[in-house]
């Protein structure tokens, strides 16, 4: 037989072999998948930020599909997403509650003090290893803007060494709070309207020492709210937003104006 | 030990340091660039490379042997093997999917992306260049994986390092990089002539 003509032959059975087996394969080890997890997926974002609390779009996509997902988590679709996923789904159309980062520090270079000169690697990560960072505070900002770094929206800057987040142009994906040694930056809900600037479980003298604006656990706030939303642990106040009726008592009752509140502009949250 | 034991132990080795297919063969280099960003996707690529490496040679070595030779077409080689890694990785995609969800979820994207890489191609290959039998093959085969998982692994914890550091401007990014892959080459050749001294063959 012709060489050329045995190669082919044999090479094509081979292939034809190959294309059997796998065709068969496919039928008998067929694994039933919705299709509607293919369409969920393609109107996701695939930013893959996390912010739904899944791994991932593709994990919530799944999810989705098992239905022990709500339809309004994804925060950098908005409502967009919401609704096409509720289209999909077949199910009611729920708001999305969108999500604003805030920085839980407010300890500018005025006022509060340093400890070390640092001239290492101007990253946030790598100065935290050394003694906790340049300022006294051990808990505030460390001010490299690693969470500048991560936004994909240019929302954060640096100012006087504190993160100073846009909250027109956050879009609440929640990059930075993970990133963040120090984890001072949440994400909350948008509507949120006070907020504490400070992150330290120092003592209330320890505090003063450090920064004119930290939290010094005095109190006040905890007495005088009307929702009794705020409690103080660790030295720090922390506000349940969910009680929170954003009246703004706390910031103008606050010891060292580490509360801050809004008139309802949305610009506050500095 | 017996000589046999000996032999595999050094091919093993061998595999593993001085003839590592990423740093001394310069095979594999895309995910090895591409993947080694974090420990994690390192380590799931690398197991996915052990495990394709050693099935592409459990069903070639055979072929080419058995099938390939005899019928006086060897110079088919690279051909049949391909089609054959291909479809293989396919079929235990497909099995995997059904059987082992779990395993399937851990390799994840990494099982298909590697079925024609060249490093799989290559130890397939060098396996039969080199004239080595069926179990010979397998071992040789599992140390290219293993050291193909060792670059993998020091690479990535060198990139963590290296994003940290701030090289100038026109080094940043994949510059430096390849710099840090060049010098991690280096250093493996440092294994030079080992496994011939370890184990006197």
């Amino acid at each position: 037989m012709n060489p050329i003509l045995f190669a082919i032959l044999a090479v094509a059975a081979i292939g034809a072999i190959c294309a059997v087996m796998l065709t068969v394969a496919s039928k008998v080890m067929y694994v039933h998948t919705d299709e509607r997890e293919a369409d969920l997926r393609d109107c996701l974002p695939g930013a893959n930020c996390g912010s739904c609390g899944y791994a991932g779009c593709d994990g919530y996509a799944a999810a989705l599909v098992g239905g022990d997902a709500k339809t309004n988590l994804c925060v950098p679709g908005g409502d967009d997403v919401s609704r096409q996923i509720s289209d999909i789904l077949g199910v009611p159309f729920e708001d999305v509650i969108e999500q604003v980062a805030i920085c839980h520090c407010g300890g500018s270079y005025d006022v509060s003090e340093k400890k070390l000169e640092y001239q290492g690697i101007m990253t946030c990560a790598a100065a935290k290893t050394l003694y906790g960072g340049e300022s006294a505070c051990a808990y505030g900002c460390l001010g490299y803007g690693d969470c500048a770094v991560v936004c994909p929206n240019n929302a954060v800057c640096i100012e006087d060494g504190v993160a100073r987040i846009n909250p027109r142009r956050c879009i609440g994906c929640g990059a930075c709070a993970r990133v963040c040694p120090n984890k001072i930056i949440s994400t909350v809900p948008d509507t949120v309207r006070v907020i504490i600037k400070c992150s330290s479980c120092d003592k209330g003298a320890d505090v003063r020492k450090k920064c004119e604006v930290g939290c010094i656990g005095c109190r006040k706030c905890e007495k005088e709210c009307p929702e009794s939303a705020i409690t103080v642990t660790n030295n720090l106040a922390v506000i349940d937003y969910d009680k929170c009726s954003g009246c703004g008592h706390c910031a103008e009752v606050c010891t060292t104006k580490c509360i801050k509140a809004a008139d309802f502009s949305g610009v506050f949250r500095n | 030990m017996s000589e046999q034991m000996v032999k595999l132990v050094a091919i093993l080795m061998g595999a593993v340091l001085v003839n590592n297919y990423v740093l001394r063969q310069f095979l594999g280099i895309c995910p090895f660039l591409g993947v080694s960003k974090d420990l994690k996707n390192a380590t799931g690529m690398s197991i996915a490379v052990i495990f394709v490496m050693c099935l592409a040679t459990a069903v070639t070595w055979p072929i080419q042997t058995y099938l390939l030779v005899p019928s006086n077409l060897a110079y088919l080689q690279t051909v049949v093997f391909i089609l054959v890694i291909a479809a293989l990785v396919q079929l235990v995609e497909i099995a995997l999917k059904k059987y082992i969800p779990a395993l399937y979820r851990a390799l994840g994207v990494y099982l298909p992306l590697i079925t024609t890489n060249c490093a799989v191609l290559g130890v397939t290959i060098a396996n039969i260049d080199k004239g080595y039998g069926f179990a010979e093959s397998l071992v040789n085969a599992f140390g290219s994986g293993l050291g193909f998982f060792l670059a993998m692994v020091i690479f990535s914890g060198v990139r963590g390092r290296v994003e940290h550091a701030q090289p100038p401007k026109p080094f940043q990014g994949l510059p430096i990089t390849l710099i840090s892959a060049a010098i991690l080459s280096l250093a493996f050749f440092g294994f030079n002539g080992i496994v011939e001294n370890l184990f006197k063959i």
